[in-house]
């Protein structure tokens, strides 16, 4: 994971983060929204004080058939895409650094193969100002 | 802020086995001892003098789900023969997961949970599904990476479960010249 770029916000006002991600060629991980319930979605989660998370706003997926799925499309992200996270900053928050804690939870497939589950962390640095 | 998602790169893993591996070049299977829907103790050593077929699978595998159709066949078809399939659910929510999906979508053979360790005594299983076929003595004979050619299951199958019946035929014939004496 390439190193977080630092965000900052002024207590009272918003701040945008956004997470850059990146799939080889044939590679796919399902979408925040797939179609099966027995499929693992996208994931990600902040633990976020001192700030607040306003929304968590992932791509538009889109619906692809694979060779193990040639009837059902299925719903996924490929490529490179970005989840972007609106934060709240608090009225009365301490000014200064922090570290804001995320995790990022998915499941790649290729058109032949799947990967475990994995979950990674994210470190978000913010300035509150 | 940018991330790579890991655990993508073995993609040119995949094994198409035409054909199962020479005796001399089969390794022993890894034993194991892990539990089935019915929290009965399977060991794999049990199945010693049957040709298994060993899936690594997991209900949120899009491929696993194509071939489990095909282990149902196999099962079905070759039970009388001496050949038994054991599915290995690595599913992390265990049989709350496990269990449904299998109903559902009928399984005929034993599923057993199976765990990090008895994954990493098979090499690591690092993508599934990861299918093995054992001989009657207990050795991988090949092993299937990712989805692979129903075809390729059934080559191994029947040479295995033939070559095995010539062997035990010839020990019949030396049982009986024996006892002859």
């Amino acid at each position: 994971m390439a190193p977080p770029q630092k965000v900052a916000g002024k207590r009272g006002g918003e701040v945008t983060a956004k997470l850059a991600l990146s799939l080889g060629e044939g590679y796919h991980v399902n979408s925040n929204t797939p179609h099966e319930a027995y499929l693992i979605p996208l994931k990600l989660t902040w633990t976020a004080a001192p700030l607040e998370v306003a929304s968590i706003i992932y791509p538009k997926p889109h619906d692809e058939k694979y060779q193990f799925s040639p009837d059902e499309p299925l719903s996924v992200f490929t490529g490179n895409f970005e989840i972007v996270t609106k934060f709240k900053v608090p009225a009365d928050t301490t000014s200064g650094p922090a570290i804001l804690a995320g995790k990022l939870r998915y499941q790649a497939c290729n058109n032949t193969m799947c990967f475990p589950p994995k979950t990674v962390d994210v470190k978000l640095p913010v300035e509150v100002q | 802020m940018a991330a790579l998602l890991t655990g993508c790169s073995s993609g040119s893993r995949t094994v198409r086995a035409a054909s199962v591996k020479p005796n001399k070049d089969r390794k022993p299977a890894p034993d194991f001892e892990l539990k089935d829907a019915n929290g009965h103790t399977v060991k794999l050593s049990d199945y010693r003098g049957k040709v298994v077929l060993l899936d690594f699978w997991a209900t949120w595998c899009g491929p696993c789900k194509i071939e489990i159709p095909w282990f149902k066949e196999f099962e079905r078809e070759n039970k009388d023969k001496g050949f038994a399939v054991i599915g290995v659910a690595m599913d992390d929510d265990g049989w709350d997961a496990v269990k449904p999906f299998s109903q559902e979508i009928g399984i005929n053979y034993r599923v057993v949970l199976g765990n990090d360790d008895v994954a990493q005594l098979f090499g690591g299983v690092e993508a599934l599904p990861t299918t093995f076929l054992i001989d009657r003595e207990g050795r991988i004979a090949s092993v299937h990476i990712g989805l692979s050619g129903k075809r390729d299951f059934e080559n191994g199958i029947q040479e295995l479960l033939e070559t095995s019946r010539s062997a035990s035929g010839d020990s019949s014939i030396a049982a009986v010249l024996v006892g002859a004496k």
